[in-house]
């Protein structure tokens, strides 16, 4: 008798920790890549002539982006045929990047002649020159002898013959696509004077399975859609994931143990903690902009309020206290302020708050519902779901003016701000099926496109620049 | 015996009040079909049927009461509800041993975390109406899906009108 009750309490012991388990295998921490000084034309510095302000005439820049050349084709777990093969690799996703965002109008490797490694540093400007291009990019992939692989990257404008930009990395052969992205960004920041972001991953749910049983998973990916990696299983559902400041963490709303609460999820170690020890249900994560302190909302008996808790634990303070609505929050880049959705006069709408939860007042009057508000990384603009019959992605300035909208789907949802405020991601919704997929739009309205996903995509969460 | 005849009179209540049932959206899902009929009196066997304890048990009893419906974006108690809430009641009443969860939902046109929020609303405010009822609050768990879990697939106003809804479910 006691044997046997012994033996029903460990079963029952091993069977709880997995009973409330969902998490798939862990994909490790968040690595640095580390910059190094590569070798050059000495005109490096001095002012950038190439430089083009007017948007229309950016996407008019012809760049040639040949193959990446390599001092010794060595073989790399990066490639398995080569750094010769890598290097062209490397440049057709650069050639992608800009290309996908409607940036510039790239030539990439595969109609271009390769050149040698000599040649990275002093090109032959009248090939290029005779092509029609008015950039050039150039770089090489070199194998060192610890296995790891050094990038460099240079920027040269044809017709003044000289070297705009250069710069390298030393990257792990599995991290080689964030050589391209760093080369793309240095690319993107000097032709533009922009903020870079193509280094940057997002977090998102995908999605299968029919509406009424949809399994839903927490999802990582690069921001070209590579390097995709499942976190959770599926048997529970996951929604609304917000990556850290700083890449080691995953704030999202999972139903692991039957109800809708919030996890702090560790990037590295694959574990994870409630946000909050408390038998309430608790929705919509975010993150402060310095990763100190979570945003939650909590509904206590029904009615749902904003909370702030320290990142690392501790006491939670309400926000706001109000018998409407209280949803959401999104910080100030500078932390003071918080953004966010009540719907305390009748129907979803804007407000803005002091961090501390004081002075709170209704920014949006323009007719329809405003939710899901997403304050730009550049502070000016944030960005919204406007319901105005169908759902659409639109921006207005911090005091509710200037109101732009972006897209026109059926439903388009939860905007979410590249690194450098100029793109916004969204998921958008097919009618009757319920099917969903990530769309990105720029600040202007243009260049419209879906993002590929394996399978069928939404709430993506776009990360800062990688460290 | 005593069962039998508890059974035999919710049988006999469960046809009065499916027989004053009043408006619910246009496309419900079929009634639950009338099983035992309540005039099989006397010592025989088992009445067919589901057990108590189970949902289908409660279906069978309350019929379409087991879930009240709201408007977009409200969540408040109308008479066809606080009727249903009271078939739901009752039911309580007789098997005081049953606990239960309502579960909140909405429409899918609704962001996905107002939608959460309001689900918690239409559950809490179905159990609240019950608690009033004498139905003890320890009995009643809630869970909110949001838009997560719809009964109804399509992107129209009879699907959004059958999904805005507060579903009591027996805890097995």
């Amino acid at each position: 008798m006691t044997k046997k009750l012994t033996l029903l309490l460990s079963a029952a012991l091993f069977a709880s920790p997995l009973a409330a388990q969902d998490l798939g295998a862990p994909i490790g921490a968040e690595q640095r890549v580390e910059r190094v000084q590569v070798e050059g034309q000495d005109d490096a510095e001095g002012p950038l002539r190439g430089t083009v302000t007017d948007e229309s005439a950016w996407s008019d820049i012809g760049i040639a982006i040949p193959a990446f050349a390599t001092d010794a084709n060595r073989p790399t777990p990066a490639n398995e045929a080569g750094t010769a093969a890598l290097g062209r690799e490397i440049s057709r996703v650069i050639t992608a990047n800009l290309r996908n965002n409607g940036l510039f109008k790239p030539v990439g490797p595969d109609s271009l002649p390769a050149p040698g490694f000599p040649q990275i540093t002093a090109p032959t400007f009248d090939t290029w020159s005779g092509r029609g291009a008015e950039m050039l990019v150039q770089g090489y992939v070199r194998a060192r002898e610890d296995g790891r692989l050094v990038v460099g990257c240079y920027l040269y404008d044809v017709q003044l013959q000289n070297q705009l930009v250069r710069e390298g990395w030393v990257v792990a052969p599995g991290d080689w696509r964030r050589a391209a992205h760093k080369c793309s960004d240095l690319i993107f920041s000097r032709l533009t004077g922009e903020s870079p972001f193509f280094d940057s991953r997002i977090a998102y749910i995908a999605e299968t399975g029919p509406k009424d049983r949809r399994v839903k998973r927490l999802a990582v990916m690069d921001s070209d859609g590579a390097n995709h990696r499942f976190l959770t299983l599926g048997s529970a559902t996951a929604l609304t994931p917000r990556y850290s400041p700083d890449y080691s963490k995953i704030l999202y709303l999972s139903y692991v143990d039957g109800n809708p609460r919030i996890y702090v999820y560790d990037i590295g170690t694959g574990k994870q903690t409630l946000v909050t020890e408390n038998r309430n249900p608790t929705i919509a994560p975010r993150w402060s902009p310095d990763g100190r302190f979570i945003l939650y909302s909590m509904a206590v008996a029904g009615n749902t309020d904003i909370y702030r808790v320290p990142a690392t634990g501790g006491a939670s303070v309400k926000l706001t206290d109000n018998p409407g609505i209280d949803v959401g929050g999104s910080y100030s880049p500078d932390g003071t302020k918080i953004v966010f959705e009540s719907d305390r006069s009748g129907s979803q709408q804007c407000y803005i708050m002091n961090a501390d939860g004081t002075d709170q007042r209704r920014i949006s009057f323009f007719g329809g519902r405003c939710a899901t508000p997403e304050w730009s990384p550049r502070g000016d603009q944030i960005a919204f779901t406007r319901i105005a019959g169908n759902f659409n992605i639109a921006v207005m300035n911090t005091s509710g003016g200037g109101l732009r909208t972006l897209t026109s789907g059926w439903q388009d949802e939860a905007p979410t701000w590249a690194p450098n405020g100029r793109i916004i991601q969204f998921f958008r919704t097919e009618r009757n099926t319920g099917r969903s997929g990530i769309w990105q739009v720029d600040l202007t309205g243009q260049n419209e496109r879906r993002l590929p996903t394996p399978v069928d995509a939404s709430d993506p969460a776009w990360g800062p620049i990688r460290p | 015996m005593n069962t039998k005849i508890a059974m035999i009179l919710l049988l006999a209540s469960a046809t009065t009040l499916s027989a004053c049932a009043k408006k619910a959206p246009a496309e419900l899902p079929p009634a639950p079909q009338e099983t035992a009929a309540p005039t099989q009196t006397g010592p025989q066997v088992q009445p067919a049927g589901p057990q108590v304890g189970t949902q289908a048990h409660f279906a069978q009893a309350v019929g379409s009461s087991t879930t009240i419906y709201f408007d977009t974006d409200r969540y408040n108690i109308d008479s066809q509800d606080a009727a249903a809430l009271q078939a739901q009641a009752q039911y309580f009443a007789r098997f005081p041993q049953l606990t239960f969860t309502i579960e909140g939902h909405a429409d899918e046109r609704g962001t996905r975390e107002y939608n959460l929020a309001l689900g918690e609303r239409r559950a809490n405010a179905a159990k609240a109406y019950l608690v009033s009822l004498g139905v003890d609050s320890n009995r009643i768990s809630v869970l909110s899906y949001g838009k997560e879990r719809p009964v109804a697939l399509g992107s129209d106003e009879s699907s959004w009108a059958q999904n805005r809804r507060a579903a009591s479910v027996i805890i097995n």
